[in-house]
């Protein structure tokens, strides 16, 4: 293929954008079958009990009630990850949150529905309950789940050690260290979970479901109902808003399907904004302690980092959260020697898992926080003293990341350039603050979460006489745009517009195996793949064109829907007569694409996680005011530079880009899921605030191109990576602006305002003593 | 719970909708008239995603009880467009990249449509006043209000005679140099 992009690098509307601004994409709530009975939940209001007994009889009774069921209906315990199966449809034997299901009720209407709910009878025996990660690590009364080891509650130990830390402590001029915590944060996505099963008349089983990870859903339906998977059908709607969210095989999508098995009949359920933040999957909470030993002249000698999340009552990815909490600490910078040591804890709250930016963003704040210490102590420039610590392009980490395309220093040089941060910092008045972060994130898992040799991800191309290219892919499109990255990636090739490419990755009948919308793998992986394939129709086409003209078939090149010899340019075969003559004798042309990983990593325990096969970088510079009557916190202008390998289309990137400064800024400043006695305070988006238009900043995005020698066209993620850089530059640029430093989040005004009181009272009153020499 | 027939009409037709006291206009919308574009992402009026214009002014069809809406006009997503494929609010948020899972986009397509009748050239703070009350998760809000001003501009343009932009590509120097003058402004 010539260099010189066609497709590639242009601002295009996503493909699936179209339907959506008329309002005729089909989301999980607009799927309408006939017949159809209205599902509601039965959810414990205990925290911790046993079931003693469910009597369900009282609301058998109701007219129109018309089918029930509970953990009697289905034994078999689910989870996304292999190592944790420790869900089940509906509760077996105890109740682990205020919200776990218990019983599921399909009724004529929604309001018979909740009658029939009202009317279950459930006794409980209550159980002691567990919500403080501190007491998980010790061995407990009643464990929430039986295997646990030691009687304790704490489901994962994660213990690593690369070289020794003890003597880089020694050795370090500086060892800032700090003792950070955060409180969870939920995905806040537009469209409540809503889902569809349908019974077949042939026995099959559909669900439609607005899923990032249809092929999980089809494992754990697989094994909920006891069926073969052939016999399963998942269909993703239009996902409305995923972030993690929505990565889950998840309970009620279980429960649904055993209804309409029950009764025969298609049965629907859509969640209240209260029982979206009750099936959580949210950011865990936890404590994230880092020390970082750095010489005189400002290397980092070595990371020390400790971490205890809260994981709620169920396991979700939560091992693999364990280990992103700390081994992503490697990253962007060289750390010679590294210990890390992390824990996870079952409590009785509603279940934590992966939300965008994934285990990476509580640590990284942590780190970049206590690097900005150092810094400081040093008398260094914070961004000259990163700059000076960065992982080289085609390196490795010291646990044995593969690093390939690295863009970090152009990523921090343009965020010092056009922030004008020479000039700023050390210059701002008291309550105006500066301040960097830097981040760095896996562009797609390398190692698949059930480990067999299939394809991560595999894109079937067709073509027959209207021209059309058909893609089948189960790559789930989340309104981040994968599906417009195989567009984009077949018109590439094909030399065709975008109105050619018609994607259908809604239906795991006809779709090939993709692992879905999660650990940023989308558009490397699926992107990979559906070039690939396009490769393939290219060639032949290329040997029609061949046929057609006498010219060697290599030597034509595809643009505006005309294969072109690129030696003589004289010779030109339109798509169409190029299609036909391939389609002459043999039919529609079809055509596959894969991508896998190339395999990577170290030997030692753990050396999987967190490996893939091309990592993102980026850097945020941040200006914060401060209202120091108030103490409120505001970011009037953020700088953003990601490295994305190569912008597919930078209209999307912004766009991801920008939605990871909202959320990241939404983690620093206001959003926090509140618990009281196990019960969430704050279940719904008027107490659980995300930022409006007006709390939103100018945002300067800086589209960095490390143009990676394995991504397609070059590509890297940039859906999760740019929100990992935010928080801390906003951490760093509010100790700049007044001395104080948040070690827990969010950055809430009463704690800014007890700093500031204890300032205005004291000798030096609001001045900026914590500036050294000028900085 | 009995059942009372509303009339509604929605984007020039007439519904007859049988619908319970408690019904709200954002159901009768989904289930009674088949309506889907409309969402309901709160039911609680703290998100904006089921707004709908009635006499021309948004309305969080959530808060508003069915039958409160007889003989109201409504508009909703679907009747935006009319003879045109596209209506210019909803051509520019897709060109704009201001909706990405979409969920949240007939909402802020409504809002801003009656923004737009009311002030044609309204400014980047205005047309953030006008979105205050639908929130997105997706897009940090930017590309929003980029669309709403770009499709003001198309708009205009189309009022004076002139032929707006049709696809999206052409005009990004033209929405970046505003997005910068609007932050300089700032």
């Amino acid at each position: 293929m010539t260099q010189g992009f066609k497709v590639v690098g242009r601002r295009l509307p996503l493909v699936d954008s179209w339907k959506k601004v008329t309002g005729a994409a089909v989301y999980g709530d607009d799927v309408r079958f006939p017949n159809t009975l209205i599902c509601r939940l039965l959810r414990s209001t205990l925290p911790h009990a046993r079931i003693l007994r469910i009597d369900t009889s009282a609301a058998e009774a109701i007219p129109g009630v018309r089918a029930i069921v509970t953990g009697a209906d289905a034994s078999a315990r689910f989870g996304v990850l292999p190592i944790s199966q420790d869900e089940e449809a509906l509760a077996i034997e105890k109740v682990r949150y205020v919200g776990d299901i218990v019983a599921a009720v399909a009724a004529d209407d929604e309001e018979t529905a909740r009658q029939g709910v009202a009317a279950i009878e459930v006794v409980y025996e209550r159980l002691p309950d567990y919500f403080d990660i501190d007491e998980g690590l010790d061995p407990v009364e009643e464990p929430i789940h039986a295997w646990t080891r030691d009687g304790s509650n704490c489901q994962k130990r994660v213990d690593q050690h690369f070289g020794d830390v003890d003597a880089a402590l020694d050795a370090g001029k500086v060892k800032p260290q700090g003792h950070f915590s955060f409180i969870g944060v939920g995905h806040a996505f537009t469209e409540p979970h809503s889902v569809t099963a349908v019974p077949e008349p042939d026995g099959r089983m559909t669900l439609y479901t607005p899923t990032q990870v249809p092929h999980y859903v089809h494992r754990a339906l697989a094994k909920v109902l006891e069926m073969p998977m052939h016999r399963i059908k998942v269909f993703r709607t239009a996902v409305g808003g995923g972030f993690g969210g929505k990565s889950d095989p998840f309970p009620h999508e279980m429960a649904v399907c055993l209804l309409a098995r029950k009764i025969q009949r298609p049965i629907r359920l859509t969640f209240d904004r209260e029982e979206i933040f009750l099936t959580n999957r949210g950011r865990h909470p936890g404590i994230v302690d880092v020390q970082i030993p750095v010489s005189e002249d400002g290397k980092i000698l070595a990371m020390d980092v400790n971490a205890v999340i809260d994981g709620g009552a169920f396991g979700s990815f939560g091992v693999v959260t364990t280990y992103y909490n700390g081994i992503f600490s490697q990253g962007p910078y060289k750390v010679p020697e590294f210990r890390y040591s992390g824990r996870r804890v079952y409590t009785n709250k509603a279940p934590c898992g992966a939300m965008r930016g994934h285990g990476a963003v509580n640590a990284r704040y942590a780190i970049e926080s206590v690097l900005d210490m150092a810094a400081e102590e040093l008398n260094l420039d914070p961004i000259e003293m990163r700059l000076d610590n960065v992982l080289e392009p085609y390196s490795k980490t010291t646990n044995e990341f593969r690093i390939t395309s690295n863009g970090i220093v152009e990523c921090l040089e343009r965020c010092r350039d056009e922030s004008e941060w020479p000039s700023k910092k050390g210059n701002l008045p008291f309550g105006k603050g500066i301040g960097v972060g830097c981040g760095f994130f896996i562009s797609g898992s390398a190692l698949p979460i059930h480990q067999t040799r299939t394809p991560q991800s595999t894109v079937h191309l067709q073509i027959d006489v209207d021209g059309g290219v058909t893609a089948h892919s189960m790559g789930a499109e989340i309104g981040q745009g994968s599906d417009t990255v195989i567009a984009i990636a077949v018109a590439e090739v094909l030399g065709l517009t975008m109105d050619f490419i018609r994607v259908r990755s809604d239906d795991s009948d006809t779709a090939p195996l993709d692992l879905g919308a999660y650990s940023s793998r989308g558009c490397f992986m699926i992107g990979n793949a559906a070039r690939e394939a396009a490769l393939v129709i290219r060639k032949k086409l290329s040997r029609a064109a061949e046929r057609l003209s006498g010219h060697p078939a290599d030597d034509f090149d595809f643009e505006d829907a005309k294969l072109i010899a690129l030696s003589d340019p004289s010779i030109v075969i339109s798509y169409f007569e190029a299609l036909t003559e391939a389609l002459a004798d043999n039919g529609a042309l079809i055509a596959k694409g894969w991508y896998q990983s190339p395999r990577m990593g170290g030997s030692f325990k753990g050396a999987g996680a967190g490996l893939a096969p091309a990592y993102s970088f980026n850097a945020s510079v941040a200006e914060v005011d401060v209202d120091l009557e108030t103490g409120l916190v505001t970011c009037p202008r953020i700088w953003l530079a990601h490295d994305c390998g190569r912008a597919l289309n930078p209209l999307a990137v912004e766009g991801q880009i920008e939605g990871c400064i909202h959320m990241g800024l939404g983690q620093a400043l206001m959003e926090e899921m509140r618990y009281s006695k196990g019960r969430i305070s704050n279940p719904h988006l008027l107490d659980y605030k995300i930022l409006g238009p007006f709390e939103t900043p100018e945002m300067h995005v800086l589209i960095v191109e490390s143009e990676d020698k394995e991504g397609p066209f070059g590509a890297k993620e940039s859906g999760e990576g740019p929100l990992l850089p935010v928080l801390p530059a906003i951490g760093n640029a509010l100790y700049n602006a007044i001395g104080y430093r948040a070690y827990d989040l969010p950055i809430r005004p009463e704690k800014v305002f007890a700093h500031l009181e204890k300032m205005r009272k004291s000798e030096t009153g609001f001045s900026k003593t914590w500036e050294t020499n000028g900085r | 719970m009995p059942k009372t027939l509303v009339t509604l009409h929605v984007n020039g037709a007439t519904y007859e909708v049988a619908v319970k006291p408690q019904d709200t206009l954002a159901l009768a919308l989904r289930d009674g008239c088949g309506l889907t574009g409309t969402k309901i992402g709160c039911d609680m009026g703290t998100c904006g995603c089921c707004t709908v214009l009635v006499e021309g002014r948004p309305v969080l069809s959530c808060l508003t009880l069915a039958l409160e809406a007889e003989d109201w006009q409504i508009e909703t997503i679907e009747g935006l467009s009319g003879a045109e494929r596209l209506h210019p609010v909803q051509e520019a948020f897709a060109t704009c990249g201001g909706s990405q899972c979409g969920y949240c986009t007939p909402g802020f397509v409504m809002t801003s449509v009656a923004l737009l009748r009311d002030n044609a050239a309204p400014s980047r703070d205005e047309i953030k006043a006008a979105i205050a009350g639908n929130l997105c998760r997706c897009t940090g809000y930017a590309k929003i209000v980029d669309a709403v001003e770009k499709a003001g501009s198309d708009m205009r343009s189309a009022d004076a005679g002139a032929t707006p932009p049709t696809t999206g590509e052409k005009d990004d120097a033209g929405i970046q140099g505003r997005r910068q003058t609007a932050a300089a402004g700032r």
